[in-house]
C-alpha cells in the first residue's frame, strides 16, 4: 500500500519523538547525573550536559566506600547478587513450568485437572498476597539472607505452566505417536522433541521472567538485611536515607545506570527469539 | 516380513452402557511381504484398525498377532513395525537425516550403522540431495518421502500407512501410488495402507478390505471386489459411479417393477421369487433397440465417455456409455439392455449376495 498523506506523516512522527522523549529524557538525566559530583547535582539548575567524573564516579559505587549516609556497600557485590538471583529465578521457573506443563498435557493420572485449575488459580494470587506466611517459611527455614532465601519462593509460575501448557496443546498428537513408534520414551519425547520445540517461547519466558528477577523488590526487601546479601534494587533504596541533599546522588545515579544494564543486554540480544516466542507458532 | 493375524478384533470406548463399539469383531490374515488395502468411508474405523495394529490405540477384544507373536500388549516401539503418517509427523526442528536416524539412535544402533540405512533409504527415495534441510523446507511430496524413509530405515517387519496420500496434489498422488508400489516390489515387506480413496484402493491393493460401520464387508483381490460385490455396500462404494440397484421380483424370466416387467439374460435369476435388489454396474448397460426403457433426466459429458442419470420405472439408475454419436437430451426415452452375466442379487434385507 502506498499512502502520501505529509499531514499525517509529520503528526505519526511527532507522535512518535514524543513518546521517545518521555520515556528517554528520565533516563539521559540519569546518566547525566551520574557524571558529576554531588555538589554540581544539587545545585539548581541542575546541569544537562555530561560531565566529567564519569569513570571515578561509577569506580566509586562498583567499589563501594563512599562516603553518603546510607548504605556504602559496594555495587558489584549487589549486581552479582541480583544477576545469580534473576538467573536462578529464571531458570528455575522455565524448568519447574516446563516439567509440569508436560504432566498436566501429556499424562493422565487421577485429579489432573484439578491440579492444574490448582496451578491456574494461583496466577490471580501474586507474591504481595503471600507475602506474610511466604516470610514466616522462609525464616524458620533459616534461609534469611541466602540466595535460596531469595529465590525459591520466586520460582513457581503458574503464568510460565500456563503458557506452555497452551504451546503444548498445539504440538500435533501425530508426533507423540511418530516418537512412540520409534520407541522414545516420555522424558526422550520431552527432552529430544518437546524442548527444542518450545526453544522460542523459552526465549521468550527467559527475557520476561529475567527481568522479573532482576526487578524484585518487595521480597529481596524483607529477605536481605545483610549488605551482602542485596541485590542491586534494594541497594539502590538503602543508599538513599533521610533528606534529599545529603545523598550522594552521583553515587545514586550511577547504580541505577548499572542496574540497567543487565535487562537491556538480555533483551538486546534476545529480541529476536523474544518476538518470534510471542508472535510465531512454528510446528 | 510377517504375517498378520486379526482375530475377531474388537473396539470399544469407554466402558459400561455408555461405551461407544466402533470395531465389531474384524477377522482376516494378511499373507506375509502381502500389500493389503483398508478402504472404507470416513467413521468406518478403518483408522482405528490400523490404529490397534500399531499399538496406538488399545486392543478391547480379540487377538492381532504379527509374525507368531500376539502384539496386544506390546508398546509400538516393540512391534517391528514402522509407520507413514497422513501429516507426515516429521520432527519440525530435526533434519532430514535426524528424521530418519531418531529411531535408530534410540535403539543404540553403532553410527556407521545408522549412516549407511540413511544413505541406503535416502538414495531409493532421491533424498540424498536433502539429508541437511528442515522438513519446512521441503515440499509436500519431499516431506511424504522422509516419512517414508524414516520408516524404511528401521526395516521394519511391517509397514502400515494412514491415507498418507491425502495430503498430495492430485498429480503428485499418482506419482507416489506409483512409488509405493515400485518401493514394495522392491522391499517386498507386508504393508497395510488405510485409505477412502477407492482408486488408490483398486491400484494399489493386492488384497482389499472394505470396511463400513466397525464391520469388514469383503475381504478380497480388487478385481474380485469390483465382479463379485459381496454386500450392497461394497457395490455402491466401489466404483464409480457406484452400481445400479433396483428392488423388484424375478419370475419367469422377467423382473417386476411395480409399473414395470423387464425382460432378464437366459443366465440372470436369483433362484426366489420374493422381493430382491438387482445389481447392475452404469458400465454393463448398454444401449440397445429393444431392451429396458429409461427415461434420461441429465447428462454428464466426461469427454471419452457419458453418464445418463435416468429413471428406470420408479427407480433411478446410471447409464455409462461411450457412443459418442448419440446425444440424448433431457427427457429422451431409451432402451438398454445389460450384459449377460453381469446382473448381480442382494438379499435386501441382510444386503448379502445372493
Amino acid at each position: 500500500m502506498i499512502e502520501r498523506r505529509p499531514l499525517l506523516d509529520f503528526v505519526s512522527h511527532a507522535v512518535v519523538l514524543l513518546g521517545i522523549l518521555v520515556v528517554a529524557f528520565p533516563v539521559y538525566l540519569t546518566f547525566v547525573a551520574s557524571t558529576h559530583t554531588a555538589q554540581e547535582i544539587v545545585q539548581a539548575p541542575m546541569p544537562l550536559l555530561p560531565g566529567s567524573h564519569l569513570l571515578e564516579n561509577y569506580m566509586t559505587a562498583l567499589q563501594g566506600g563512599g562516603s553518603g549516609p546510607g548504605s556504602t556497600a559496594p555495587v558489584a557485590r549487589m549486581m552479582w547478587v541480583s544477576l545469580v538471583t534473576a538467573l536462578v529465578i529464571t531458570v528455575g521457573k522455565i524448568a519447574i513450568s516446563l516439567l509440569s506443563a508436560f504432566a498436566v498435557v501429556y499424562f493422565r493420572f487421577p485429579l489432573r485437572m484439578l491440579c492444574f485449575w490448582a496451578i491456574f488459580v494461583t496466577l490471580m494470587l501474586p507474591v504481595e498476597v503471600r507475602i506474610g506466611p511466604t516470610y514466616k517459611v522462609v525464616s524458620d527455614l533459616g534461609m534469611l539472607n541466602s540466595y535460596a532465601g531469595l529465590t525459591i519462593p520466586l520460582i513457581a509460575s503458574a503464568t510460565a505452566t500456563f503458557l506452555f501448557r497452551q504451546f503444548f496443546l498445539t504440538v500435533p498428537d501425530e508426533l507423540v505417536e511418530a516418537a512412540r513408534m520409534d520407541g522414545a520414551g516420555p522424558m526422550r519425547f520431552f527432552k529430544d522433541i518437546l524442548v527444542p520445540l518450545s526453544s522460542n517461547s523459552i526465549a521468550a519466558l527467559f527475557v520476561i521472567q529475567f527481568i522479573y528477577g532482576w526487578n524484585q523488590y518487595l521480597w529481596p526487601l524483607l529477605i536481605a538485611t545483610d549488605e551482602s546479601m542485596y541485590p542491586v534494587v534494594i541497594g539502590i533504596k538503602r543508599m538513599i536515607s533521610g533528606g534529599d541533599t545529603g545523598n550522594e546522588w552521583n553515587i545514586v545515579m550511577a547504580t541505577a545506570i548499572l542496574a540497567m544494564i543487565p535487562p537491556t543486554i538480555v533483551v538486546l540480544a534476545m529480541q529476536k527469539w523474544f518476538v518470534k516466542g510471542l508472535v510465531e507458532t512454528e510446528k | 516380513m510377517a504375517s498378520i493375524s486379526l482375530r475377531n478384533v474388537i473396539k470399544k470406548y469407554g466402558i459400561g452402557p455408555k461405551s461407544l463399539q466402533v470395531i465389531h469383531g474384524v477377522s482376516a490374515e494378511i499373507l506375509a511381504g502381502e500389500f493389503v488395502v483398508i478402504v472404507g468411508p470416513s467413521g468406518c474405523g478403518k483408522s482405528t484398525l490400523l490404529r490397534m495394529v500399531a499399538g496406538l490405540e488399545e486392543v478391547t477384544g480379540g487377538e492381532i498377532a504379527i509374525g507368531p507373536r500376539v502384539v496386544n500388549d506390546l508398546e509400538p516401539a516393540e512391534r517391528d513395525i514402522a509407520m507413514v503418517f497422513q501429516n507426515y509427523a516429521l520432527y519440525p526442528h530435526m533434519s532430514v537425516f535426524d528424521n530418519m536416524a531418531y529411531g535408530l539412535k534410540i535403539k543404540k544402533l553403532p553410527k556407521d550403522e545408522i549412516r549407511r540405512r540413511v544413505d541406503k533409504a535416502a538414495k531409493i527415495l532421491e533424498l540424498s540431495a536433502l539429508l541437511a534441510r528442515k522438513p519446512r523446507e521441503l515440499s509436500g511430496g519431499q516431506r511424504q518421502r522422509v516419512a517414508m524413509g524414516r520408516a524404511i530405515v528401521r526395516e521394519p517387519q511391517v509397514f502400515l500407512f494412514d491415507e498418507p496420500l491425502s495430503n498430495l496434489d492430485a498429480k503428485l498422488r499418482v506419482q507416489t501410488r506409483l512409488e509405493i508400489q515400485k518401493l514394495h516390489r522392491e522391499l517386498g515387506i507386508t504393508s497395510l495402507f488405510v485409505t477412502h480413496d477407492q482408486v488408490e484402493a483398486m491400484t494399489l491393493a493386492q488384497r482389499m478390505i472394505v470396511m463400513n460401520a466397525g464391520r469388514m464387508e469383503q475381504f478380497g483381490t480388487p478385481d474380485e471386489v469390483y465382479t463379485r460385490p459381496a454386500t450392497t455396500f461394497v457395490a455402491g462404494f466401489i466404483g464409480a459411479p457406484p452400481m445400479n440397484l433396483v428392488s423388484g421380483q424375478a419370475r419367469d424370466g422377467h423382473f417386476h417393477l411395480p409399473s414395470l416387467a423387464l425382460d432378464l439374460p437366459d443366465s440372470a435369476t436369483p433362484g426366489r421369487a420374493d422381493t430382491v435388489l438387482m445389481g447392475v454396474r452404469p458400465e454393463h448397460l448398454r444401449l440397445a433397440e429393444e431392451g429396458w426403457p429409461i427415461t434420461v433426466e441429465l447428462v454428464e459429458v466426461l469427454g471419452a465417455e457419458r453418464l445418463l442419470y435416468s429413471q428406470l420405472g420408479d427407480q433411478a439408475v446410471i447409464v455409462r456409455t461411450d457412443d459418442s454419436t448419440l446425444h440424448p437430451k433431457p427427457g429422451d426415452v431409451l432402451k438398454v439392455r445389460p450384459h449377460p452375466g453381469k446382473v448381480h442379487w442382494f438379499d435386501p434385507g441382510t444386503g448379502l449376495r445372493i
